[in-house]
C-alpha cells in the first residue's frame, strides 16, 4: 500500500496545476457525466428490465446501449412548451439551476491519487478545498432552487404540489445527510475530500461508522428524490409532479439533473464510507494497486454499486406515502443520527484520555446499567386481536359470511358417484371445480 | 455596508491582488442588484430569488477573501436553508400573492424613507469608524498550514474561546423554535390521530356508511348513481340510501312513487326494481320539477 500523504498535500499538488490542464479536466468531467448519465439510463432500463422479467431496450446498438442516445435527441427536437400562466423567467431558470450544481459538485471528488499528465504531477481531481464535503451540500442545497421554482413557475397546481413536496423534503433530509456527514468528518479531522480518503487508507469508515453509512445511504436517496421516496414526482398523484409542464430541452436537464445528482451522491458515499479510489481489501494487497490510473476502476466500481442499488430500490420498493417519508426522516434518522454522533464524539474523547481497558469498563458499566434500565421498563400491553372491521349497515349487501349451502344427504351420494365417474372418463384438472363444494 | 466590508484589504493588511478586486467589482454590483431588485420587485417570490443572488454572492465574496468555510455555510444555511423555508411559505400562500399598492397608513412611505436614509447613514457612518480606526490585522497565524486552514481556527474559537456565548445563542435558537411548536400544536397535542384502521372501520360504521362509492359486487342495482335510491329485498327503498343532500331523491317525492309502484305490482315481493322512477316520473313530472326549480332558487337566495 503506499504511503499516506499528508494532510493538505493534495490541496498543494493541485494548487500549480496550469490552466490547460484545469480546462482539460472540467472538459472530462463534463463529457464523463454526459456519457454517465446516458449510460446511466440504459442502464437503469435494462437493470428494471430484468427484474420484471423482459429485456428492457436491446435494438439500438450493441445491448441497445445507443438507446438513450437516441431519445436524447428525439428531446431535443421536440416543441418546447411554455403554459400560458408560467412566469417566463422563472420557467427558464429552474431548470438551469437544477443541473448546474449537480455538476458544479464534481469539481472536489477524488477520482484518484498523484498521477502524470503530459509530464505535468496532478491528482484526478479537479479542485481540493479544505471544506470539499460542504461545497456538496452546498450544491444540493441550490439544486433543490431547480425544482422548487420549477414547480412554482409552471402556473399550474400539479407542479406547485410536486415543489412544495420537494422543498419539505429535501430540507428535512439535507439534515440528515449533513449529520451523517458530521461523524466522518470527526474521524478524518478534515473536511477535505482527498483528506478523507487518505484517512481510510487503514480502514474504510462504512465498518467504523456503519451507523452515519446507513442514514447517509437512506437520506441520499431522499435527497434525488428517488424511489421509493420519488414523492416530488409521483407519476401516479401528481401526474408527472414539478416537471409536468415541461418539454423538449428543458424537461432534458431536469432529466440530466436527477442523473447527474445520483452519481455525485454516490461517489461522495463512495468517497466518505468506501475509502474513495482505493481498492477494495482482497485486491489492496496486491502492491502497486492504489496507484497511478488503477484507482479510477475502483472509484467507479464503487460508485456503479451504489448506482445499481438505486435501480434496485427502484425496481423494488413501492412509493412511500408523504407522512410516512416525513416521520422516516424527522423521527427516526434525525434523532438516530444525534445519538449516534453524540456517542461518536464521546468516543472520540475517551480515546484520547482514557485507555482501551478503561474505555471498556466504563462501556461495560453503561452497557450493564442500560439492560438493567430497559429489564425495570413495564411489558407493552398485549396488541388488540387484529379482526377485520366488521360491516354492519343498512345497505343491502350479501352476508359476509355468506357459505354455500350444503348439498342434501341423497343429492350428494349421487353427485359424488357422478363425479366418480366423470373422474374416470376425464383428464386433469376437473377436480378443481368441485374442491370448494366439499 | 457589506460592499465596504468586502472592500476592506484582509490578506495581512496588504493591497488586494487583481484577481480579488474583480471579483469585488463583478460580485458587489451582482449583490447590490440583488438588493434593489429584492425592494423593488412586485411578486414575493420575484423579491426571494433577488435575495437569494445576493446571498450567492455574499458566499462567493467570503470565498474569495479566504474564508471558504464562511462562504460555503453562507451558502448552505442562508440559501439553502433559511430562504428555501421562505420560498415555501410564500408558495403555500399562493402564486400570485403580490404586494399592494395601497398605502394604508397615512405618510407611511416618507416616514420609512426618512428613517430607512437615518438608519443607513448610521451604518455607513459606524463601519466606517470601523475601517478607519481598526486596522486589518489579516489572518494571522491561525490561518496557515501549521494550523491548518479557516475550519480549525474557526473551530478552536467558537468551541474553546467563546463557548458559552455560543451555547446561549444555540439555546435561544432552540426556545424559540420549541415556542412556535408549542404554539402551534397547544390544544392538540392530546388529540389521539385516527390510525388508518379506525378510519376505514369509521367509514363502514359512521354517518357515511350508508352512500358507499360504487355497489359491490353481489349487489342488485340498476344504478350507481347516489340520486338513486337502494331497494331492499322486498323491494322497498333503504331509508339509508337516501341523501339528504341530493335534491333528486327527497324522501317525501319518493314516497309517492313507492306508493305507485306498490299499487301497481301486487302483493310484496314482486316489484320491478326499474318502476322506481326517482322523483322524475311521469305521473308527477311537472310538478316536481317545478317543486324543484322554485326550491333552488329559493335555496339560492339562502346562501347568499
Amino acid at each position: 500500500m503506499n504511503p499516506v500523504p499528508p494532510p493538505g498535500y493534495m490541496q498543494s499538488l493541485i494548487a500549480d496545476d496550469p490552466f490547460w490542464l484545469t480546462a482539460v479536466k472540467v472538459l472530462v468531467i463534463f463529457v464523463l457525466l454526459m456519457l454517465i448519465t446516458l449510460f446511466m439510463i440504459w442502464f437503469e432500463r435494462r437493470v428494471v428490465g430484468r427484474m420484471q422479467q423482459r429485456p428492457g431496450p436491446n435494438w439500438n446498438g450493441p445491448f441497445g446501449l445507443l438507446q438513450s442516445l437516441a431519445d436524447g435527441l428525439k428531446l431535443a427536437f421536440k416543441e418546447d412548451i411554455r403554459p400560458v400562466l408560467a412566469d417566463k423567467a422563472v420557467f427558464f431558470i429552474a431548470p438551469v439551476l437544477s443541473v448546474v450544481p449537480a455538476f458544479v459538485a464534481w469539481s472536489v471528488i477524488p477520482l484518484g491519487p498523484e498521477v502524470s499528465i503530459f509530464g505535468e504531477q496532478t491528482a484526478l481531481q479537479l479542485t481540493d478545498l479544505p471544506v470539499g464535503v460542504l461545497v456538496v451540500l452546498a450544491c444540493s442545497s441550490i439544486g433543490v432552487y431547480g425544482i422548487v421554482l420549477a414547480g412554482w413557475a409552471s402556473g399550474s397546481p400539479y407542479p406547485l404540489l410536486g415543489s412544495l413536496r420537494s422543498a419539505a423534503q429535501v430540507i428535512s433530509y439535507e439534515l440528515a445527510l449533513g449529520l451523517s456527514i458530521i461523524a466522518v468528518v470527526l474521524y478524518a479531522g478534515s473536511l477535505s475530500t482527498a483528506d478523507i480518503v487518505a484517512a481510510q487508507s487503514t480502514g474504510w469508515y462504512v465498518w467504523l461508522l456503519p451507523v452515519s453509512f446507513v442514514i447517509f445511504a437512506v437520506s441520499m436517496v431522499g435527497e434525488t428524490n428517488r424511489a421509493p421516496f420519488d414523492l416530488p414526482e409521483a407519476e401516479s398523484e401528481l401526474v408527472g409532479g414539478f416537471h409536468t409542464e415541461y418539454s423538449s430541452l428543458k424537461f432534458a436537464l431536469f432529466f440530466l439533473a436527477e442523473y447527474v445528482n445520483m452519481v455525485t451522491l454516490s461517489a461522495v458515499a463512495t468517497t466518505l464510507f468506501l475509502g474513495g479510489w482505493m481498492a477494495p481489501w482482497p485486491l489492496s494487497l496486491i502492491p502497486g494497486v492504489n496507484e497511478g490510473w488503477w484507482p479510477l476502476l475502483w472509484f467507479f466500481g464503487k460508485t456503479l454499486a451504489f448506482l445499481f442499488v438505486y435501480v434496485w430500490l427502484r425496481g423494488t420498493l413501492p412509493r412511500q406515502r408523504y407522512d410516512q417519508f416525513m416521520s422516516l426522516g424527522w423521527k427516526l434518522l434525525i434523532p438516530v443520527s444525534l445519538v449516534w454522533l453524540m456517542l461518536v464524539a464521546t468516543l472520540r474523547v475517551l480515546r484520547s484520555e482514557l485507555t482501551t481497558g478503561q474505555i471498556l469498563l466504563v462501556g461495560g458499566i453503561a452497557l450493564v446499567v442500560l439492560v438493567g434500565a430497559a429489564l425495570l421498563i413495564p411489558d407493552q400491553a398485549p396488541p388488540e386481536e387484529d379482526k377485520e372491521p366488521q360491516v354492519i349497515t343498512d345497505y343491502p349487501v350479501p352476508p359476509l359470511d355468506l357459505a354455500v349451502p350444503t348439498t342434501p344427504k341423497r343429492r350428494r351420494r349421487a353427485v359424488s358417484a357422478g363425479r366418480a365417474e366423470e373422474k374416470d372418463s376425464e383428464t386433469v384438472g376437473a377436480g378443481t371445480s368441485a374442491e370448494g363444494d366439499r | 455596508m457589506n460592499a465596504l466590508l468586502a472592500a476592506a484589504p484582509v490578506t495581512g493588511g496588504g493591497e488586494m491582488s487583481t484577481g480579488e478586486s474583480v471579483a469585488f467589482w463583478i460580485l458587489g454590483p451582482v449583490a447590490l442588484a440583488g438588493g434593489l431588485g429584492m425592494i423593488f420587485s412586485r411578486n414575493a417570490v420575484h423579491s426571494a430569488l433577488w435575495l437569494v443572488m445576493t446571498m450567492l454572492s455574499l458566499g462567493v465574496l467570503y470565498m474569495v477573501q479566504q474564508a471558504p468555510f464562511l462562504g460555503f455555510t453562507q451558502i448552505i444555511v442562508y440559501t439553502g436553508a433559511i430562504m428555501m423555508l421562505f420560498v415555501f411559505v410564500l408558495m403555500m400562500v399562493g402564486r400570485d400573492a403580490s404586494d399592494s399598492v395601497v398605502e394604508v397608513l397615512r405618510g407611511q412611505r416618507l416616514a420609512a424613507a426618512v428613517l430607512g436614509v437615518g438608519l443607513g447613514g448610521l451604518a455607513v457612518a459606524a463601519v466606517a469608524e470601523t475601517l478607519t480606526a481598526v486596522g486589518p490585522v489579516g489572518l494571522g497565524p491561525s490561518y496557515g498550514p501549521e494550523a491548518r486552514g479557516n475550519v480549525q481556527a474557526l473551530g478552536t474559537s467558537i468551541f474553546r474561546d467563546y463557548l458559552l456565548p455560543f451555547e446561549l445563542t444555540s439555546a435561544l435558537l432552540i426556545t424559540a423554535a420549541v415556542g412556535a411548536m408549542v404554539y402551534t400544536f397547544a390544544g392538540q397535542a392530546r388529540r389521539k390521530q385516527a390510525s388508518q384502521r379506525e378510519r376505514v372501520t369509521e367509514r363502514l360504521r359512521g354517518p357515511l356508511s350508508g352512500y358507499g362509492s360504487r355497489s359491490g359486487p353481489g349487489v342488485f342495482a340498476t344504478a350507481d348513481s347516489v340520486a338513486t335510491p337502494a331497494l331492499l329485498p322486498d323491494g322497498s327503498v333503504a331509508p339509508a340510501s337516501l341523501s339528504r343532500i341530493i335534491e333528486a331523491t327527497r324522501r317525501e317525492r319518493l314516497d309517492a312513487d313507492i306508493a305507485d309502484v306498490q299499487s301497481d305490482s301486487g302483493p310484496a315481493g314482486e316489484v320491478d326494481a326499474r318502476a322506481l322512477r326517482g322523483g322524475d316520473g311521469d305521473g308527477h313530472g311537472a310538478g316536481s320539477t317545478h317543486d324543484r326549480l322554485s326550491e333552488g332558487e329559493h335555496e339560492g337566495e339562502g346562501a347568499r
